[in-house]
């Protein structure tokens, strides 16, 4: 197949591009330059895109000996992921903008521009795996639990999911890098990547803040007593505990939780511990990974956060939205935040959580 | 089979270059040493030096070898400048090599230079009335004026005789580093103070590049040590490509004749093969080999990887440190769009350019242009 490996400048890109032409495959290694105004250097884990980067993926495809470029796509990636984890956060909501960067870049504008210019599909370096069955081909769990990453991949609809190919998804990430090492990549031991590749310092309620101001607005308990000021609602995170700076301590001293977060009103809510419990979950933009769901219940698990647990559920899906059940409830649940459900190691779909109920 | 036709980013060294190269490289002595082997290699390098103040029309003292025309570029920009303590407007033309603006914008930032930049017509030659009502109204403010011999993207040739006449007193430098070996240059029938070439662009190696400046005259330079070069570039002196760099110039397999008419054999052809492209800078006069070109509803980038698919190698132009791909300012600067300006290829054809090539790449364009139309519309 003519492939395009979306290369980061990472081991873990590197080694998959190199895994794809090792099996005969056609490659053409591309690093996204998503930031209008790149650092030079990267600092530690942190940041993602600088021009150091880009010199790792060009070193990298030199050493695979497949043909390499820079592909600039800084406007699609503000527009379609920097924004929308801004206006997400405005209205209340948690987003996750690795997967929306998986949705609207790298599994869109990628791989239709590699389709449109005759290749078959994207790699990347995700660790995912994915099978061929008679029902098309469907998305499952790495083998690595550690490292698996389906949970950021379950936004890719089937068309996308048959143009990707995850070459890394049955080896575990300490072998990678033995493999990156025996391969002569000097990328072997580069630290990998954490937090929002977009902010750098890692201080997402200061990014928010300088982008979206820090208008202050009353924390308020349940009853609406007000014991508290904040500084931007959008800075908080539902369960979020620290920080919260309330000096009028609750009657029996127990602390004190974001139960929720009111953008229109500009209020934060806090409350018990209990109060964050959530036992059932409702999600629209419901995407299926492989064959659409039947009607009626379903048995399963749905994962909340990139490395959370898998929770044991039934889930149906009413027509418009997907509905997942809990057998045990989970504690603080923001709305904004994908619902991925399996079925075993199998990606069965996924929505944004839109309401949940205790 | 690859097909070049990146020509104008380096063109390859010709035979008779490598040669001469390879018989310095394997002779010792530092042209600044006294004894009989340093004063050989020194004579080659003057010997190079007069061959190549021939070739321009300047005296060989005015010849001044640096690392780059990028480095030649600086220091003029920058010594001229600063030669000129009580002047501080810099005029430069609006699609002048990075190795121009940057330096001219770094003494905006770092000097307090003011900085005004002559605009070009849709033909991308400069507008002389403009420079001649700055040079009136303001001409006891500027402290040089750079416009290059032609430009690197559309092949333009700029009216550096006339932009002297209208200079008057104030020195004027031009980056020919196109233009050299390419059409009739002469540096003192120009009436140039200053002046930027560059070996790679003429079959020479890379690495050497030579400013000329006038005479006898003195700036500051941007390198100090032993004073080679006037004192204004000092270093020891690159004698085994300053000999190839001159052997460049001597045995030059350049045929403009040539060149120009594979060039417009491309371009006829490019009609045929793809009749909603532009071509810039028609309307003006353009070096033999370059041919900037406009496939509307198309990105550069896309274009070029799909070119270097088939195996053709061109330019997009513009690339910033990261590699990516930026709108060409010389195109924005001609009345280009910023998607007209990031739309465009450079093809350039040089010495070693045959028909072949041409009818090679004109055979891949319908279908590259295709694809990246499609790629475009997503």
């Amino acid at each position: 197949m003519k492939l395009i490996a979306a290369m980061s400048g990472g081991v873990d890109s590197a080694v998959a591009a190199a895994r794809a032409v090792e099996e005969g495959h056609d490659v053409i290694g591309v690093h996204l330059a998503l930031s209008a105004n790149p650092q030079k250097y990267r600092s530690g884990a942190r940041g993602c895109c600088t021009i150091e980067d880009s010199h790792d993926a060009r070193r990298a495809a030199d050493v695979i000996g497949i043909p390499f470029y820079i592909w600039d796509m800084a406007d699609e990636f503000h527009a379609g992921v920097v924004e929308n984890f801004m206006s997400e956060y405005k209205a209340g909501r948690t987003p996750n903008p690795c997967l929306r960067c998986n949705e609207k870049i790298k599994f869109a504008a990628v791989l239709d521009r590699a389709k449109a210019m005759g290749f078959d599909g994207v790699i990347t370096g995700h660790y995912a795996r994915t099978r061929d069955t008679d029902a098309g081909k469907t998305l499952h769990r790495a083998v690595d639990p550690l490292k698996d990453q389906s949970y950021v991949l379950a936004v890719l609809n089937r068309d996308q999911i048959s143009g990707a190919l995850f070459p890394l998804g049955d080896t575990e990430k300490v072998d990678i890098r033995l493999e990156a090492e025996r391969r002569g990549l000097a990328v072997a031991q580069k630290p990998d990547s954490h937090d929002i590749c977009f902010v750098p310092s890692g201080d997402n309620a200061g990014w928010l803040r300088e982008r979206l101001g820090s208008e202050s607005g009353p924390i308020v308990d349940q009853d609406g007593t007000q014991i508290g000021e904040h500084k931007g609602a959008y800075t908080y995170t539902i369960g979020q505990r620290k920080g919260l700076g309330i000096t009028v301590p609750t009657a029996d001293g127990s602390p004190r939780f974001v139960l929720k977060i009111e953008p229109v009103t500009n209020t934060v809510v806090v409350g018990a511990r209990e109060e964050l419990a959530v036992s059932s979950m409702k999600g629209e933009r419901a995407i299926w990974c492989g064959p659409e769901i039947a009607p009626g219940d379903h048995r399963g698990f749905v994962q909340v956060r990139a490395h959370g647990q898998a929770l044991p559920c039934t889930y149906r899906f009413d027509g418009t939205n997907l509905v997942a059940d809990l057998d045990s409830p989970l504690l603080g649940l923001a709305t904004g935040q994908a619902m991925v459900i399996y079925d075993g190691d199998r990606v069965v779909g996924s929505a944004t959580i839109c309401e949940t109920a205790s | 089979m690859s097909i070049y036709l990146d020509h104008a980013a380096t063109t390859p060294m010709i035979e008779p270059a490598i040669d001469a190269m390879q018989r310095s490289l394997r002779k010792i002595g530092n042209p600044s040493s006294l004894h009989t082997d340093g004063r050989s290699t020194r004579k080659d390098v003057e010997e190079a030096r007069e061959v190549i103040a021939s070739a321009l029309g300047c005296q060989p003292s005015e010849v001044i070898f640096t690392g780059s025309g990028t480095e030649a570029n600086n220091a003029a920009i920058k010594g001229l400048f600063w030669a000129a303590p009580d002047k501080n407007l810099i005029v430069v033309s609006a699609i002048e090599h990075h190795a121009v603006l940057d330096p001219a914008h770094w003494l905006v930032e770092h000097e307090g230079a003011e900085l005004i930049e002559v605009p070009v017509t849709s033909d991308g030659v400069i507008d002389c009335d403009f420079l001649a009502d700055l040079v009136t109204t303001r001409g006891a403010e500027i402290a040089l004026i750079s416009v290059m011999a032609a430009n690197n993207e559309t092949g333009v040739i700029q009216p550096i005789d006339r932009v002297v006449e209208i200079a008057g007193d104030i020195p004027v430098h031009s980056d020919a580093v196109q233009s050299f070996m390419k059409v009739p240059l002469s540096y003192s029938q120009l009436g140039l103070f200053a002046m930027t070439i560059s070996a790679h662009k003429i079959g020479g190696p890379l690495g050497i590049g030579a400013l000329i400046l006038r005479r006898a005259f003195e700036m500051p330079a941007l390198l100090h040590g032993g004073g080679q070069e006037r004192e204004i570039r000092s270093g020891t002196l690159n004698a085994p490509s300053i000999v190839a760099f001159a052997t460049a110039v001597t045995e030059s397999i350049y045929n403009a004749v040539t060149v120009s008419s594979l060039r417009e054999k491309f371009e006829s052809g490019i009609a045929d093969v793809a009749p909603d492209a532009q071509i810039n800078g028609t309307g003006a006069g353009r070096l033999p080999g370059i041919s900037n070109i406009t496939f509307p509803g198309t990105q550069a980038d896309f274009l070029l990887l799909l070119m270097d698919g088939k195996e053709v190698s061109c330019s997009t132009g513009a690339a910033c440190t990261a590699g990516v791909h930026r709108p060409s300012h010389v195109l924005m600067a001609m009345g280009h769009d910023e998607i007209g300006a990031t739309s465009s290829l450079r093809f350039s054809l040089g010495a070693t350019t045959t028909v072949g090539d041409i009818e090679y790449a004109l055979s891949v364009i319908p279908e590259v242009v295709a694809m990246a139309k499609a790629a475009n519309s997503l």
